[in-house]
């Protein structure tokens, strides 16, 4: 059965060495159609009289169309699947998704490893064409191997590989060709359109003859982007354009150690947000010249030309102003660049609407559209539909093709219809789409994984010896207002010795998400919940989130528990953790609880707990916070939401009270807990949470705020950070408030890690000042906490730990994910809050109070507390002249001066504004603040 | 990495529980007492033996048993890049050391008093699985000189990728970092004389991954006598019997 076939390779790491690999070549591999009669038809996929064979241009190039039902009957070799593979991961993984998919008839051949398929190199033959020959032998081989009964058809885009076909007697057709015979005009719509080298593009140079000028740059090749960058020329680094002006870019190079600064788009050279990109420096002497020729450059676009900085710290460029002001107008010393190539791309499929447009005569034929996109950091699309009149005035995704040197913008492709412009289901789709939130329901698989319903405790659970029967204690959970997901409860009784029993019972999800099974499967891809100020959407399905699992009041209840001694000095004597049986006696909400401690007459068992719980859990959080443990504020806003059209009737911000206090205090204090307990078990394979302390560049913007109004921070280490805020009282009681949230702002990103992977003085959690932290109280809602709850159960016994864990890089690719998803659940939920601020000012313009957070070029930042918005103020009026020196920025003191003396601003100042929606271009509304 | 593709093929186009290609060719070297080659794939090793035969260093000598002594030694020219390889490093003494202790356990050493067995294994091409080749050579050397043994001893090495077993890891999917077991059995007697592992692996999985080694072993085995039968017969040409 083994053929042994031995050939030569050479491969390339900083010298030539020679690899010599087996490759045995098989009989055993089947063609997958079922009509065939000498392979083994359990693996047959294939049922139609035409099958087709993809090209790796058609797979890197065509996925969305191979993703429509329409196509099937697909044989996927493996050469074409390695060359995916290497050119590009994202299609890769799609394609491979597509292949298994029972409900789609894709067919893996590994004609590599056939004995009639394979292929050797032959002299001087180029990878490129050894792989298309590879391919060719293949459908020949089908063909041959089928008969005449099946038409073998290779689909190719190569222009080269398709004549050599032909000859050899193939029948190959371009994909465009292909779909074109399929007779379905929708289907046309998804082809991508081919860069202009390969097919010629008649049609639209002579539509629009005066772009046929070269308007960019060439790239240069990547040979000399890497000696460039090897010799100091170039400087590699993460295009990141600027939130308020889409013409501004900045690239971190770590070779200067400073942002390079790109202006325009001429400069940008087709680069998109995200994309790393080589960057040559520009003369020192153009630096500032630059600017104001990029906006003339630009003056046909109907863009606002701020030119106001970002606001947010990811995007802020990390640069200290050290331009002494005795000029009249601050020239920025930041070096400018523009881009020479681009290293990866970072194009993925955008959300939008078409560029309002009229209809062209005769419906059913091409038409030319503009596609704009949701993000105002992504340049207009150019797609080609044949359904412009269904389109018009829908939100639609659209993907990025191509973007040649001849063409002002990109071209792209139609991939689908969100829904109707203006919906806010539609809008509420599209935030979700553009930070790959799954919601699509439970499939049944899913669904089979859940125990009967109705669900009860069963006498085998009470029988279960490593259950712990809790029934008789009082136990109780404290959530928000209208929680449904409680996942924490706990309980606190005196003991006979003067101490305190304290409990904290989490919700035992793992004992229905079992490793291995589809429950589990998707419930780690979603990786958290997500909270939509409108909907919810869930990790786990409603049964499990809302009643198997949730610990709702005076119901049995299977729990995981974490039960201190404490004495009343809230220092922990002994610390169990077990699998026990609740039943919770009230579920009561935040302000019910403080309702209970604050009401003195209130003597009650439960009431008593609860400011024993209170007593501990203040002494608790002094302790952490002489420990260095920050306060951060966030500006979370809370909306209450009409119950029949889902318009959000009011928005406040989020009141925090000493109930939601105490809670918080132990769970942190029950995550610590845990923490140690799995670390000690399992050293290398535990999932804890760090949180890296901010560098002195990212606490930069919060010093220089802080220097402007006079105040010293001392940022050395968190405790005198933490001291630093508290002794930050200003004159009005939002003060403090402020700065605290300004601070949060500089702060890094906690994230999930495997602690195999970092040493153990990396593991710091800074914000918490806790050596080690982890995640264990909510597994209804974040999957970290499911993996914690096996681990914790693996260290003390209970089961034996999945074979997931085992596996330290597995391990560390789960935590990437969760960090992944849970870093998009918060985007999703701040533009869900956005989009109904939006809806909620749509009909109300309002006057209000606002706080300058920060002052730029020709406006400044605000913050509006009362709402929880953020927004540019511009004090040169739209359309005036640009950069006139109106107005005298003083960047270290923060103030900006009107030329005459008249008018002056500076950070933190309270100043009137108004806001109101307008939308400068269709579809794409915004909140407009302006001074009053 | 994928080690395994979805559709159940290695790197090389093997499935998870298919060996390499065996190769063993017995009189390698003329002036030993048994010599042999043993090819695993890619993986070539010679083995020499010299004895049963006067001990060389007296105050070794057992009054009871034979001594024997191995030395595993890797040609300079066995991986693709020309690197000195310095004799007598860490793991060619570790090699050594195991490859001793396995033959010693199934030679009969109490029949050869007063006496010393030189075994001397080198690889001449390493592609993963050396020390089962080593191992393997160097039973067939012994049964060429005719050591009375227990029984052949044979080995192979088997691993975990991509949450499979997988049989007779090759220098690629040996890097990977993956578990790897190496588990030498005396096939007749059915006794494991050597386990050896890398890295960690869950117990039960532990189980699969060792219960695949042992069934290479055994192929190795039946593989061994036949070679060695076809030698005997070959053996009884030359003699006109």
């Amino acid at each position: 059965m083994l053929k042994s076939n031995v050939f030569n390779k050479k491969t390339r790491n900083n010298r030539i060495k020679k690899e010599v690999r087996e490759v045995y070549l098989r009989d055993d591999i089947w063609c997958g159609a079922s009509s065939c009669k000498t392979c083994d038809s359990s693996v047959a996929r294939l049922t139609a009289s035409t099958i087709l064979v993809v090209d790796t241009n058609v797979v890197l190039n065509q996925i969305d169309l191979l993703e429509n039902p329409a196509i099937d009957d697909v044989v996927v070799l493996s050469v074409v699947l390695d060359e995916v593979k290497n050119k590009n991961l994202s299609v890769y993984n799609r394609i491979r998704a597509l292949c298994s998919n029972s409900l789609r008839k894709f067919y893996v051949f590994s004609n590599k490893f056939h004995k009639d398929t394979h292929v050797d190199k032959m002299d001087k033959e180029s990878p490129n064409d050894l792989n298309d020959r590879a391919i060719r032998v293949a459908t020949q081989w089908y063909q041959k191997h089928l008969g005449d009964t099946t038409r073998v058809l290779l689909v190719t885009n190569d222009r080269e590989n398709k004549r050599k076909a032909t000859e050899e007697g193939i029948f190959a057709e371009t994909i465009e060709s292909y779909v074109k015979s399929l007779a379905q005009p929708s289907l046309l719509d998804l082809l991508v359109q081919p860069a202009s080298e390969d097919v010629n593009m008649e049609d639209v140079e002579d539509l629009r003859p005066s772009k046929r000028k070269l308007i960019y740059e060439e790239h240069k090749p990547m040979s000399e982007i890497t000696s460039g960058l090897r010799r100091g020329i170039y400087h590699q680094g993460k295009l990141r354009v600027n939130r308020y002006n889409p013409f501004e870019a900045y690239v971190g190079s770590e070779s200067i150690g400073d942002d390079i600064i790109i202006y325009g788009r001429t400069n940008m050279n087709r680069a998109f947000d995200g994309d790393i990109v080589a960057v040559e420096l520009l003369p020192q002497d153009q630096w500032h010249e630059e600017k104001s020729l990029s906006i003339a450059d630009e003056d046909d676009e109907d863009e606002d030309d701020v030119h106001l900085a970002p606001s947010s710290a990811d995007d802020a460029p990390r640069t200290t102003n050290l331009v002494t002001t005795d000029e009249q107008n601050s020239v920025p010393n930041r070096p400018s660049g523009r881009v020479v190539g681009i290293i990866k791309r970072n194009w993925h499929s955008y959300c939008g609407s078409l560029e309002p447009m009229p209809m062209p005569a005769g419906s059913g034929s091409i038409a030319h559209a503009l596609f704009v996109s949701k993000d105002r950091r992504i340049p207009k699309i150019r797609i080609q539909t044949r359904q412009l009149g269904n389109l018009l005035d829908k939100r639609i995704i659209v993907a990025v093709d191509s973007w040649d040197r001849q063409s002002r913008y990109p071209f792209g492709h139609y991939v689908r219809v969100i829904g109707e412009i203006g919906d806010t289901g539609t809008e509420s789709e599209m935030v979700l789409i553009d930070n790959d939130i799954d919601a699509r329901p439970f499939s049944t698989q899913i669904l089979a994984c859940l125990p009967p319903l109705p669900w009860s405790v069963s006498s085998k659970d009470l029988a279960n010896p490593i259950r712990l029967d809790l029934r008789d204690l009082r136990v109780f959970s404290v959530d928000p207002p209208g929680c449904k997901d409680i996942d924490d409860a706990l309980h606190c009784t005196a003991l006979p010795n003067g101490n305190f029993e304290v409990g904290v019972h989490i919700a035992d999800v793992t004992n229905f998400v079992h490793p291995g099974t589809p429950l589990d499967d998707e419930a780690s891809k979603r990786g958290t919940s997500v909270y939509l100020v409108e909907r919810r959407i869930d990790m786990l399905p409603k049964p499990l989130t809302e009643d198997i699992c949730s610990l709702r009041a005076d119901v049995e209840r299977l729990a995981f528990s974490v039960i201190w001694e404490m004495t009343p000095e809230a220092e922990i004597v002994s610390t169990r953790y077990t699998k026990s049986i609740i039943k919770s006696c009230a579920a009561l909400s935040y302000v019910e609880a403080q309702a209970r401690m604050d009401d003195s007459r209130l003597m009650d068992p439960l009431t008593t707990d609860l400011r024993n719980m209170n007593t501990l859990a203040k002494i608790m959080r002094q302790r952490r916070i002489d420990r260095g443990a920050l306060t951060l504020a966030s500006a979370e806003v809370k909306f209450q939401i009409d119950t029949e059209t889902h318009d959000p009737l009011d928005i406040g911000m989020y009141q925090i009270q000493e109930a939601n206090q105490m809670v918080e205090e132990f769970m942190l204090a029950a995550n610590v807990s845990v923490a140690e307990q799995i670390l000690r078990h399992f050293p290398l394979c535990s999932l804890l949470r760090r949180h890296p302390s901010p560098t002195k560049e990212m606490l930069e913007p919060l010093l220089r705020t802080a220097a402007a109004i006079g105040l010293d921070l001392d940022v050395s280490s968190s405790k005198a950070l933490a001291d630093s805020l508290d002794r930050a009282v200003g004159d009005d009681p939002y003060f403090n408030k402020l700065i605290r949230i300004l601070a949060t702002r500089c702060m890094t990103q906690a994230v999930y890690f495997c602690s195999g992977d970092l040493t153990l003085s990396e593991f710091h959690h800074y914000g918490l000042a806790a050596p080690l932290y982890t995640h264990f109280t909510s597994p209804i809602r974040r999957y970290a906490d499911v993996v914690v709850h096996r681990l914790l159960a693996a260290s003390l016994g209970i089961y034996k730990l999945p074979s997931v864990f085992q596996d330290r890089p597995q391990l560390t690719s789960t935590a990437d994910n969760l960090n992944y998803r849970h870093r998009n659940a918060q985007m999703a939920s701040r533009a869900s809050v956005e989009l109904h601020t939006l809806i909620y000012f749509r009909k109300r313009p309002t006057d209000t109070e606002a706080r300058i957070v920060k002052i730029r070029a020709n406006g400044f930042i605000v913050f509006v507390p009362k709402f929880g918005i953020e927004g540019p103020v511009y004090l040169t009026p739209r359309g005036g002249q640009k950069g006139s020196g109106d107005w005298y920025v003083d960047e270290q003191q923060q103030k900006i001066v009107k030329m005459d003396g008249s008018l002056s601003y500076s950070v933190l100042q309270t100043v009137q504004i108004h806001m109101e929606v307008v939308e400068p271009q269709p579809n794409r509304p915004k909140l407009q603040l302006a001074l009053i | 990495m994928e080690y395994v593709s979805p559709e159940g093929l290695r790197l090389d186009g093997r499935r998870p529980t298919e060996m390499r290609q065996l190769r063993a060719e017995i009189g390698a070297v003329a002036k030993a007492d048994g010599s042999a080659v043993f090819e695993m794939g890619n993986t070539k090793v010679i083995a020499a033996v010299y004895g049963p035969r006067e001990v060389q260093n007296w105050s070794q000598q057992m009054s009871d048993q034979a001594l024997v002594r191995c030395e595993y030694s890797m040609a300079n020219f066995s991986t693709g890049d020309r690197m000195r390889k310095p004799k007598g490093d860490r793991r060619s003494t570790e090699i050594s050391l195991v490859i001793r202790q396995t033959m010693e356990a199934c030679i009969l050493t109490h029949l050869l008093p007063r006496s010393q067995i030189d075994i001397f294994v080198q690889v001449l091409q390493a592609d993963g699985g050396t020390r089962s080749a080593c191992i393997n050579a160097a039973t067939l050397a012994l049964a060429d000189a005719g050591i009375p043994m227990r029984d052949l001893v044979t080995s192979c090495s088997s691993g975990c990728l991509n949450r499979t077993p997988l049989l007779d890891l090759n220098y690629v999917e040996d890097s990977a970092g993956g578990p790897d077991v190496t588990v030498g059995i005396l096939p007749t007697l059915d006794k494991v004389t050597l386990l050896q592992m890398d890295a960690k692996l869950p117990t039960d999985a532990f189980e699969d991954v060792m219960q695949l080694a042992i069934e290479g072993c055994k192929a190795i085995a039946n593989y061994i006598k036949e070679v060695l039968q076809e030698n005997t017969k070959q053996l009884e040409c030359r003699r006109g019997l």
